[in-house]
């Protein structure tokens, strides 16, 4: 390795979040108490630089750093939805810290470097890079679920995420060791040409593939992996909350794609039915379980679980059409869902602490405005067309059914109809019962309003005219 | 590929003989004249006071995590110092800009104040 | 440019929707109308861009985006200007812009003035949508939207429940054509795999596998023709869709003008011939259109003869005309057709607006035995109304005597069963004058036959409102001339202009000018006779209608009670589905079995929800138990 085969457009995005990241953090001790909040705009500022950078990363295609690195189509819309994710989230989170005197600008700082992971998990062309992406992300998303120190649920929320998050790397890590043992590298690549001979211990493949499956599936959050969710959410600060909920698992999904497609493809017989089994249970447990929850994190939490199955249906189809339709429905998913939590930031309020469904009672007559837009992205999470959501799943589960995986469609629209009682509820909630609350205490600044406008213009294009993403994503998926 | 372990492995099965056995050997012959003194924690041979599980200062673990950072970071030297030569002008601007990060960490650190222990 | 036609009364509806409580009168007027006249002096300058132009280029086409893509069928958001779409435009933004002028005279005391506008503006975006669309299914949006708009207006005074019915009846009797045109496009794209026009008439035009399909059989095409058909039936009130239309004067006036008799329901002549492509290679279809276009206009201007509401008769005058236009579409002569729908444009939305500026001047009041003598009261109103019921009359030379003519001609031509068409459009002619006069007579002559009492102050109404009447008899006037045949010494301008969009087939000349004229004289005699007839029974012996109708009392109350058409398709159509959708599908489908299931598997899903709940101890080492029996039957799957 010597300075000339060192590709900077390559790993731009990361690198310019990497280095505002550090800015941000060492700016911090230095910046007075009220221009904390210039380093939250200085952090999404950032992120529309990485945004920006994506360009001369994308003219640089192919694999870089000892084949590494890798830089695609698919890997570019990925960044771009992280991205995207990123700086919805800090437009969320800027209001929110300020109320919850949380304003600690070292949260801007793990953000950015989370990111960071989620671009590196999405470019990495190697089993232990993808392992350092995830440790950068899952880390700095502990720190930040356990960010409000006096807050116990909160506390318990980063524990819990930590311990199980770490028994999950294990998993990996695990995975990474017994398919270096098996076929000498961990290159995807190599390893794929490896499996094409026949001089391989297929038991010993088959195991690793299993651990690594288990690990990822615990970050993406399907069932049975998926008990941590509900807690964990519901005891983060709301906006990590909605960044947890899109950042890692569309990362999760990122790498399982790109991992299972490119280096297991030929035990596909194998895993494929095993996502199959993984998907049907995510959709139905998911869906059933939401219906009871009064608590409306923990709600969005197990419709967040569901929504990993309906990805989950894309990987099962296992074809190029299955992860086009993945990465749309990637993109649809992180901005209603961005919104929505947008959304239970604001009216939870001070201490965070109305997060009740029942909480939205009469929203709609008090505060009309924002009744509809929640009524959007709800409508969207359920799925009801002209939203993004409607177009996502029907990408889906046409990939689905061209794949002949009638079964999994159907159990995809069963549940989605039992998912219109919980998203619905929130409706009936707002319109339908009588206020008791004023909703006067309600506040709605510049960068929550701007978050809300991205995710609810974003909602209603993918839904109206989604063929332009379309057309993207189905390059993105052509390897 | 395997077979080149096998001296590891038995390695590892003489390690843990070795442990296995003179523990057994011990509790075997060893004269065992217990009373309440013997039983009682060690505490430079003074008289326990209180209980032994006691909590700590945060701070000590504060202090030992920067110690650990920045310990890994003079491992990391090490290793770096040997191939010096061989990785020429690349590894001098590599180990710098690894310093600088690490540098920006204690900068942080530093004027955060998790240096002084009182405050 | 082209799209600035249609997006400005988008745009004045927008603005006057949102913001238009908050409005003045006058900036909501000036929104209004300013931004259909300007939309008119595009169209104006389009139209003369595109006559520059030599006929090779033509049709203009603009294509603004890829609207529905879905595997191999797209559907473009585009639009086309060739003769026929540019005939239209003009009459739309043109007498809209006039109705427009008008309501704001008309309507300025009204309730909700803010968001009539906004109506009446949208319905214009969406009658142009319908006629510049270059394809199937974006007409079909505008055909919808204008529905929707026809519907909101006739409901505008909501609170009247006779109102409220009458928008319901026209929406309901609206979606059987509206079912029809939906299946029409699906065939057409099964077929042809397009619903482009340029696209599906290029195809029937080369390929041979479309042949003319004869008369008696039904081959795809007829069948297309057929559904289109029924689409338009219902849009342009032709028997047996034309039930809504008549109930539909309980909107404001001016709105009858635009909507039920210059514009919309015109909409069904114009997808007529816009495919006439199609139709000239079914003539099965031609013949319905042609037989159903011709019962349609004698049996309206019967109902006609013997109402007594000054909007209904002109209503079912509207019926009738339509039918006139159907009848000439059926004859194959697409030319006259929208040259009788141009002039009938002008003078019935000139004949409605009279009528509003009488019902305005008389406070209301509608039934015209109770009117009498206005001449006197409102003089321009009188010789605007005049006008019109000469033009609708076909008297020479105004507008209706040309293009009905043009129309009758076509009529005699036809091959099939063409005399007897021709001779059923000659009767109608007749009773058309007659009502005609009648109505005119009863309205504006003799003495009054109202007291003080009932109406105060009855007056002239104000310039706002009689300044489109003048514009719109001007036109009744001298639209005609623009198709004065052959045998008259014209050369048949608008003939000539409609051909190569209208697809037409050369017509082979069957009559001879000595017939022609002979024809003529005839249409006009029948008309003359039928005004000399309301004469004869209004003026000098006024106690003969009164007598005829106690003599023939059967068929006059039968008239009078419109076939009782109405009843009967309350009592086949309304009253079955009524009970059947009450007694079985209300109380046994749905509450009993559907809200049943519903519920059952909603208590199915909350029980098990709550059940699987109990996964979630809050215990770590729980969920660690969990993640690792997952991770062992994963492993186990994998090895097996």
């Amino acid at each position: 390795m010597n300075l000339a085969t060192i590709n900077i457009a390559a790993i731009l995005p990361t690198l310019v979040l990497s280095v505002v990241g550090i800015v941000v953090m060492v700016a911090e001790p230095f910046v007075g108490e009220q221009k904390k909040s210039n380093l939250g705009w200085l952090a999404f500022a950032g992120t529309l630089a990485a945004m920006l950078s994506l360009v001369p990363m994308a003219n640089n295609r192919g694999q870089w750093y000892s084949n590494l690195w890798i830089v695609d189509d698919y890997d570019v819309f990925l960044d771009f939805i992280f991205l995207l994710i990123a700086a919805i989230t800090i437009l969320t989170s800027m209001d929110f810290l300020r109320r919850e005197e949380l304003n600690h600008p070292e949260f801007y700082s793990l953000l950015l470097f989370a990111t960071a992971g989620m671009l590196m998990m999405a470019a990495s062309n190697e089993l232990v890079m993808v392992f350092l992406g995830l440790e950068i992300l899952s880390i700095a998303t502990y720190v930040m679920a356990g960010f409000r120190r006096a807050d116990l649920k909160s506390n318990e929320s980063a524990l819990k995420y930590f311990l199980l998050g770490s028994f999950s790397s294990a998993f990996f890590l695990y995975g990474i060791a017994l398919i270096f043992g098996a076929t000498g590298s961990t290159n995807l690549l190599a390893i794929a040409d490896a499996l094409r001979s026949s001089k391989i211990q297929i038991s010993l493949v088959s195991l690793s593939a299993a651990l690594i499956l288990i690990a990822l599936c615990f970050k993406v959050a399907v069932a049975p992996f998926h008990v941590w969710t509900p807690d964990v959410y519901e005891g983060a600060p709301t906006p990590v909350t909605g960044f947890m909920s899109v950042g890692p698992k569309a990362a999760g999904f990122a790498v399982l794609f790109r991992v299972f497609l490119t280096a297991f493809p030929s035990i596909e017989d194998r895993w494929g039915s095993a996502i199959w089994m993984v998907a049907a249970l995510t959709m139905i447990l998911g869906n059933v379980i939401a219906v009871v929850q009064p608590n409306i994190k923990r709600m969005l939490a197990y419709s967040s679980i569901a929504h990993a199955g309906y990805v989950a249906v894309a990987f099962a189809a296992t074809s190029d059409r299955g992860v086009s339709a993945a990465l749309f429905y990637l993109l649809a998913y992180s901005l209603m869902n961005l919104g929505a939590f947008a959304m239970v930031t604001i009216i939870s309020r001070k201490e965070d602490k109305l997060v009740n469904v029942t909480d939205y009672a009469g929203l709609g007559s008090k505060r009309p405005g924002l009744a509809a837009v929640l009524s959007l992205f709800m409508l969207s999470l359920a799925g009801v067309p002209g939203t993004a959501g409607f177009a996502g799943k029907f990408f889906i589960f046409r990939a689905a059914l061209e794949s002949r995986l009638v079964w999994l469609a159907i159990i995809g629209v069963v549940t989605t109809v039992i998912s219109f009682y919980y998203y619905l509820s929130v409706i009936v909630q707002m319109y339908m019962r009588e206020p008791h609350d004023e909703f006067s205490d309600v506040r709605l600044c510049g960068s929550l309003k701007f978050a809300l406008v991205i995710s609810a213009a974003g909602t209603l294009y993918l839904g109206l005219l989604p063929t332009r993403v379309l057309d993207w994503t189905t390059t993105a998926a052509l390897r | 590929m395997l077979e080149t372990w096998v001296p590891v492995l038995i390695f590892f099965i003489l390690v843990a003989g070795f442990g296995t056995v003179s523990l057994v050997l011990s509790y075997a012959f060893g004269p065992k004249k217990p009373d309440a003194r013997k039983l009682s924690p060690y505490e430079c041979g003074m008289r326990p006071i209180g209980s032994a599980r006691e909590r700590f200062s945060v701070k000590f673990y504060l202090v030992a995590m920067l110690f650990l950072l920045f310990d890994i970071e003079a491992v990391f030297l090490f290793p770096w110092a040997v191939v010096y030569r061989d990785l020429k002008l690349f590894g001098f601007f590599e180990m710098l800009l690894f310093i600088v990060v690490i540098l920006a960490g204690y900068i942080y650190a530093w004027k955060k104040g998790a240096l002084e222990w009182e405050r | 440019m082209l799209w600035l036609i249609p997006i400005l009364p988008l745009l004045g509806a927008a603005l006057n929707g949102v913001f238009g409580k908050r409005l003045s009168k006058t900036l909501i007027t000036s929104i209004a109308v300013g931004s259909v006249a300007l939309s008119f002096l595009v169209a104006v300058r389009e139209f003369l861009t595109m006559l520059s132009l030599p006929e090779s280029q033509l049709p203009i086409l603009t294509d603004y985006f890829t609207w529905i893509q879905a595997g191999r069928f797209q559907a473009q958001f585009g639009f086309m200007l060739d003769h026929l779409s540019g005939l239209m435009i003009l009459i739309v933004t043109g007498v809209g812009f006039l109705i427009h002028v008008y309501s704001a005279g008309y309507m300025a005391r009204e309730e909700g003035f803010y968001r009539y506008f906004a109506y009446l503006n949208l319905f214009v975006f969406f009658m142009l949508t319908l006629v510049l669309a270059d394809n199937y299914l974006l007409m079909f949006v505008g055909w919808e939207g204008v529905g929707l708009c026809s519907y909101l207006l006739i409901g505008f005074w909501f609170t009247r429940k006779s109102a409220a019915d009458a928008g319901k009846k026209a929406f309901i009797v609206n979606r059987v054509g509206d079912f029809g045109f939906i299946l029409a496009i699906m065939l057409i794209y099964w077929t042809f795999e397009r619903i482009d026009f340029q696209g599906v008439f290029s195809r029937l035009g080369e390929a041979s596998d479309f042949a003319v399909e004869p008369l008696g059989s039904v081959g795809v095409l007829t069948a297309i023709g057929l559904l289109l058909f029924l689409g338009a039936a219902g849009k342009s009130a032709q028997f047996p869709l034309y039930v809504w239309l008549p109930d539909a004067m309980e909107g404001p006036t001016p709105v009858s003008a635009l909507i039920h008799a210059a514009t919309m329901v015109t909409a069904g002549v114009y997808m007529v011939a816009r495919s006439a492509a199609i139709y000239n290679h079914a003539p099965g279809a031609l013949l319905v259109v042609a037989v159903v276009g011709a019962f349609t206009a004698i049996f309206a201007a019967s109902i006609g003869l013997v109402q007594t509401d000054i909007k209904r008769v002109l209503a079912y005058s509207t019926v009738s005309q339509l039918g006139y236009m159907f009848l000439a579409c059926g004859a194959g002569a697409y030319a006259a057709a929208m040259f009788h729908l141009m002039t009938h444009a002008f003078f019935k939305a000139l004949l409605f607006l009279a009528a509003g500026s009488v019902i305005h001047g008389m406070g209301g009041i509608q039934d015209i035995r109770k009117m009498g003598g206005l001449r006197r009261v409102m003089p321009w109103t009188h010789k605007t109304f005049l006008v019109g019921t000469l033009a609708i009359a076909g008297i020479p030379p105004l507008a209706g005597f040309f293009s009905k003519d043009a129309a009758l001609w076509a009529a005699w031509n036809d091959a099939n069963y063409g005399k007897l068409l021709w001779l059923v459009g000659v009767i109608a002619a007749s009773f058309t004058s007659f009502y005609m006069f009648r109505l005119l007579i009863l309205t504006f002559y003799g003495s009054p036959c109202y007291t003080e009492q009932d109406v105060h102050h009855v007056h002239e109404s104000p310039n706002s409102i009689l300044i489109p009447l003048i514009v719109l008899a001007a036109c009744s006037i001298v639209a005609g001339f623009a198709g004065v045949p052959p045998v008259l010494g014209g050369d048949n301008h608008i003939q000539q202009f409609l051909t190569p969009a209208a697809h037409e087939a050369k017509s082979e000349s069957l009559g001879t000018t000595a017939v022609e004229l002979t024809l003529m004289a005839i249409s006009t005699g029948a008309a003359l006779a039928g005004a000399g007839l309301a004469y004869l029974f209004y003026v000098v012996r006024p106690a003969l209608p009164e007598r005829l109708s106690v003599q023939a009392h059967s068929m006059y109350s039968i008239m009078l009670n419109k076939y009782y058409v109405d009843e009967i398709y309350d009592s086949v159509v309304v009253w079955p589905v009524v009970r059947m959708s009450g007694e079985f599908l209300w109380k046994f489908v749905d509450a009993f079995m559907i809200d049943g299931a519903v519920n059952g598997i909603g208590r199915l899903v909350r029980g098990s929800g709550a059940g699987l709940r109990h996964m979630q101890s809050g215990y770590v080492r729980t969920y660690a138990g969990w993640i690792l029996l997952g991770g062992v039957l994963v492993i186990a799957w994998f090895l097996k």
